[in-house]
């Protein structure tokens, strides 16, 4: 049984670092299409690592320890929470290491480094990322505790195996809280990936980029690894999202068909969530920086109405 | 006399003593005091660390009386877990900061004695030591104010410099303020316990026995929080913490930020939950709501710094807000009879108190170590420490990963705690409680978030980067007491980030005596591995296998990538391909929170002025560009300006009594007379 358990949760790992290059080929994929435009091909995320692995690493004069630890660090965070979040059962040995409180600290242990690599090399554009970053985590972090907290506080627990096992038994009804703090998830989630309307994946002009601004002096195996680890950042955050509220499908055990069904729901709706990241990246420009304030104070008060609904109403 | 651990604690205080005679005897050997000072403070230290744990570990409570003091009224000591527990937080710092001390203080040789330092630095510590272990009012102050004097002498050290002494005489005030309304506090406790004619009602025992009538009780509450809170900083009462932090000696900012700031934690502990015991919900939202001010405000305060010492001041009025929101949760589930959520508020609020004390003593230690060998305080002139003094950096960076709480250090443990304790509030039947809470729980996510950016701030900019000053001075790594010093508190730092079972297991005590009910069992109930606070299935966490995890894929990926030996060519700096980059176009502290600034300014006074001076043929081609940033505490303006105005204006008022003129003089001695006659028959 034990052994069972750890195969899934190894199974679950690999799945996650294998697929996630692929569900960002998805998603650009379908961008290109909305846009009129034709595609790379949904492969072209392996394509892109695989030549950066390729290649050797060019490292400013400057770089200290925290420059080179620092893609290890973001990597292994994403491997982490991805032992973590139930994905195909609930049912695995590392899910009680880490609740969902934990899971946000994964993340902005993450950026917290990320931050400080971009302030390592002494170079202009690094250090404005990393303002800009941390400055939007910090209104964007409080948001997404509070909408986790109102999911929490619906299904009495903040570990994600007991949330999911509480919805999918019909305990949990249809609550107004829970549909504010999925709006406020969503906000968070373009946020925290770095897609538009918050940053934009694929600009590296100099005055509008956030993420890419603190990772611009990396190469080769780092800037690989970084790649790699944000494709598993979106997939992740989808994830999550899946089990806090939609977590239908996900197998309670480790029966062989479950985890098959359950890897089937879960393409399934990943599938679905790039066409929603899709038509939310064709609809909307990139906000002006002051301008987020309002976008994360929205999510922020979304995620406390949401609270306050639970309290007042529930 | 046999050992026991009040003993034990009773002679590491009489140790400090001894040590201010020793630096009497020493005063012409500099060398010689600065070794015996370490070595001394770091025993005394050490004992008290060992009675500190074995009395909560063992949960003992002894008591001593002292044939000192006033006539019929003897000094009592008393040793019980909660006492042990602060006894043990202080002394294990003080130990920290005596081994960093020992490297420190050499850098005063040639420049002035250190035997003022020395012995006020050993009697601010056994006046800490003092004031846990009081178990009478009289005694309490008389520790409290032997603290808080040798703390000022401390501040002034270096007292040829004007800031020093205007920030000096600040907290003189504001200690002082605060010591009579604990004064008062204790007058009003003492006197519901035996009647106002006796004098029996002092010790903290008869304290305990009586009942208060709630309008009286709440008086005490309110003059002792009011007390306490100008100790520990609370906003508004703040002003004085950023003052007199960065300008003492940095050995001592560690214990004033870490520990002494902590002593009032205590007394609010003590005098709620010990001496009046019985108290409404609404004295547990007063704090709840004042530490949630504090929290905010503090790190909001401390991102608008370019002072690294004065920022990390200000990062102790955030963490005394954090830890009062335990302690405030806990007053309030307290209220409604929630003993075991009581015990989890408190413990996560007591694991916060611990836990500053650890990261805040190192980052002040390492903010010392730079200090030290850049003699800068100022950031914007700071940056790329981390090539020449590397033990300092990685040192420091554990300190900011741990304040930032970030797992798998001490600080996220704490926070997640409260977390916890925030979300088992539904509990709770108070509906304007119910309105609070979730605004609570969003204000401390807002905290941590922005605490986090500021480490950042505070990281990168002086240890990352190349150096932005003009002048490029020898910078040399902190010598090997200092590192060691350092080195000590983040092990415990990472320590106590992944055993906190073990630890909530030992002083699991402390809440059982105060409210009633103990978490140790549920909370320990899966092994040492996993922190499970109220059930597994509501939450838990494993502090060793998310280290072991971290260190495990760290490992792995590594391992498979160097296989094939990739080689590292270093290069000058790309930027976009942008050229002629220079130092002085890197972010510095101010520019990395400007977009803070820019949102989260309105409480505070921001002028901004920008000014091109243009060149005389080109007006499009500025030649020169001003910038002038000030950034102001608006409760300066709103509180301290009036109320020093007011006292001035009835100085003055009370000053034309004084007419230099012996008929005048006369009349009033005469007047005095006929009111005592009337009054006094």
């Amino acid at each position: 049984m034990i052994l069972r358990q750890l195969a899934i949760e190894i199974v679950q790992v690999a799945l996650l670092i294998g697929l996630s290059p692929l569900f960002i080929g998805w998603v650009r994929m379908l961008k290109c299409w909305s846009q009129g435009r034709s595609s790379a091909g949904i492969l072209q995320p392996y394509r892109d690592l695989a030549k950066l692995f390729a290649k050797d690493v060019i490292l400013a004069e400057n770089a200290s320890w925290i420059f080179r630890f620092t893609p290890y660090l973001v990597f292994g965070t994403a491997v982490l929470a991805g032992g973590i979040i139930p994905i195909l059962s609930v049912d695995l040995p590392l899910a009680p290491t880490a609740d969902v409180i934990v899971l946000v600290g994964f993340f902005a242990v993450a950026r917290f480094f990320t931050a400080l690599a971009g302030m390592d090399i002494g170079a202009a554009f690094g250090g404005m990322g990393s303002s800009r970053e941390m400055t939007i985590a910090s209104l964007a972090e409080p948001a997404m505790l509070m909408s986790i907290f109102t999911v929490s506080l619906a299904n009495q627990s903040t570990s994600l195996s007991y949330i999911v096992q509480v919805i999918c038994s019909g305990q949990s009804v249809l609550r107004p809280s829970l549909a504010f703090a999925f709006l406020a998830f969503v906000l968070i989630t373009l946020t925290e990936t770095g897609r538009i309307p918050v940053d934009n994946p694929s600009t590296h002009l100099e005055l509008t980029m956030i993420h890419e601004a603190m990772i611009l002096e990396y190469s080769g195996r780092h800037l690989a690894l970084i790649e790699w680890a944000g494709m598993m950042k979106l997939s992740l955050f989808v994830m999550l999202g899946i089990a806090c509220f939609a977590p239908w499908g996900i197998a309670s055990g480790v029966g062989l068909m479950e985890i098959v069904t359950a890897f089937i729901a879960m393409t399934l709706k990943l599938g679905l969530v790039a066409f929603g990241i899709v038509l939310i990246e064709t609809g909307l420009a990139k906000m002006r920086l002051f301008r987020l304030t309002e976008f994360l104070g929205t999510a922020f008060l979304m995620a406390t109405l949401g609270m306050l609904s639970f309290y007042i109403l529930e | 006399m046999s050992i026991e651990p009040v003993n034990i604690a009773s002679s590491s205080i009489a140790l400090l003593f001894l040590l201010v005679a020793l630096a009497a005897v020493l005063r012409r050997k500099q060398h010689a005091l600065i070794a015996v000072c370490s070595l001394v403070a770091g025993l005394a230290s050490l004992l008290s660390v060992m009675a500190g744990v074995w009395t909560v570990g063992s949960n003992i409570t002894g008591q001593v009386i002292l044939p000192i003091g006033l006539p019929d009224l003897p000094f009592h000591l008393r040793l019980d877990p909660l006492a042990g527990f602060f006894l043990t937080v202080i002394g294990l710092l003080s130990f920290f900061v005596s081994v960093y001390s020992a490297g420190y203080l050499k850098g005063f040789l040639g420049h002035r004695p250190v035997t003022r330092l020395v012995v006020f630095y050993s009697l601010f510590i056994a006046g800490m030591f003092m004031v846990v272990l009081a178990d009478d009012a009289l005694f309490f102050l008389v520790s409290w104010e032997v603290m808080a004097a040798a703390s000022y002498f401390l501040v002034m050290f270096e007292d040829e410099r004007p800031e020093n002494r205007r920030a000096a005489l600040l907290y003189l005030v504001v200690a002082h303020v605060g010591a009579i309304a604990i004064l008062l506090s204790f007058g009003v406790m003492a006197g519901i316990t035996t009647g106002f004619e006796s004098f029996n009602g002092y010790t903290f025992d008869a304290m305990r026995q009586a009942k208060f009538p709630v309008a009286w009780a709440t008086a005490a509450f309110l003059l002792s929080f009011f007390g306490f809170a100008a100790k520990a900083g609370v906003v508004p009462l703040h002003v004085w913490l950023p003052e007199a932090h960065p300008v003492a000696p940095s050995n001592v900012s560690a214990l004033m930020s870490g520990v002494m700031l902590k002593t009032a934690i205590y007394g609010i502990v003590r005098v709620t939950f010990d001496l009046l015991k019985v108290f409404p919900w609404w004295w547990g939202a007063v704090v709840l709501v004042f530490g949630l001010v504090s929290a905010v405000m503090g790190v909001l305060y401390a991102l608008m710094q370019h002072d690294l010492k004065r920022l990390l001041a200000y990062h102790s009025v955030e963490n005394i807000g954090i830890i009062l929101i335990g302690i405030g949760l806990a007053m309030i589930f307290t209220s409604f009879q929630l003993p075991m959520l009581a015990a989890l508020a408190l413990i996560a609020g007591l694991y916060h108190t611990l836990n500053h004390a650890m990261f805040k003593g190192l980052l002040f230690m390492g903010a010392g170590a730079v200090l030290h060998a850049t003699k800068e305080r100022n950031m914007e002139e700071m940056g790329g420490l981390i090539h020449r003094m590397p033990w300092t950096a990685a040192l420091f960076l554990v300190g900011c990963v741990s304040i930032s709480a970030l797992p798998p250090f001490n600080g996220f443990v704490s926070e997640w705690l409260t977390f916890q304790a925030f979300l088992l509030s539904p509990a709770l039947p108070n509906p304007l409680i119910r309105l609070l809470i979730p605004l609570g729980a969003a204000l401390l996510a807002l905290t941590g978030a922005l605490a986090a950016a500021c480490f950042v701030k505070a990281f990168g900019v002086t240890f990352l980067g190349h150096w932005r000053g003009r002048h490029n001075p020898p910078v040399h790594e902190a010598d090997w007491y200092m590192r060691s010093g350092m080195l000590m508190a983040a092990l415990t730092c990472l320590c106590l980030g992944i055993f906190p079972t073990i630890v909530i297991d030992w002083m699991d005590i402390i809440p059982e005596q105060l409210v009633g009910s103990k978490i140790a069992a549920t909370a320990g109930a899966y092994g040492w591995m996993w922190l499970t606070p109220v059930a597994p299935e509501r939450a838990s966490y494993s502090g060793p296998i998310v280290f072991v995890g971290f260190v495990f894929i760290f490992a792995v990926v590594y391992l498979i990538l160097h296989v094939r030996a990739g080689k590292i060519h270093r290069r000058p700096i790309w930027d976009c391909g942008f050229e002629k980059i220079n130092e002085r176009m890197q972010y510095n502290a101010t520019s990395f929170s400007m977009p803070i600034r820019r949102i989260f300014g309105f409480p505070f006074h921001v002028k901004e002025l920008v000014r091109l001076a243009p060149q005389s043929a080109h007006a499009a081609f500025p030649k020169q560009l001003h910038y002038f940033l000030r950034v102001r505490d608006r409760f300066w303006g709103w509180v301290y300006k009036p109320i020093i105005g007011a006292s001035f204006w009835v100085s003055r008022r009370i000053g034309n009594l004084q007419r230099g003129r012996i008929q005048t003089y006369l009349i009033y001695s005469f007047i005095t007379i006929i009111i005592l006659l009337v009054f006094t028959r």
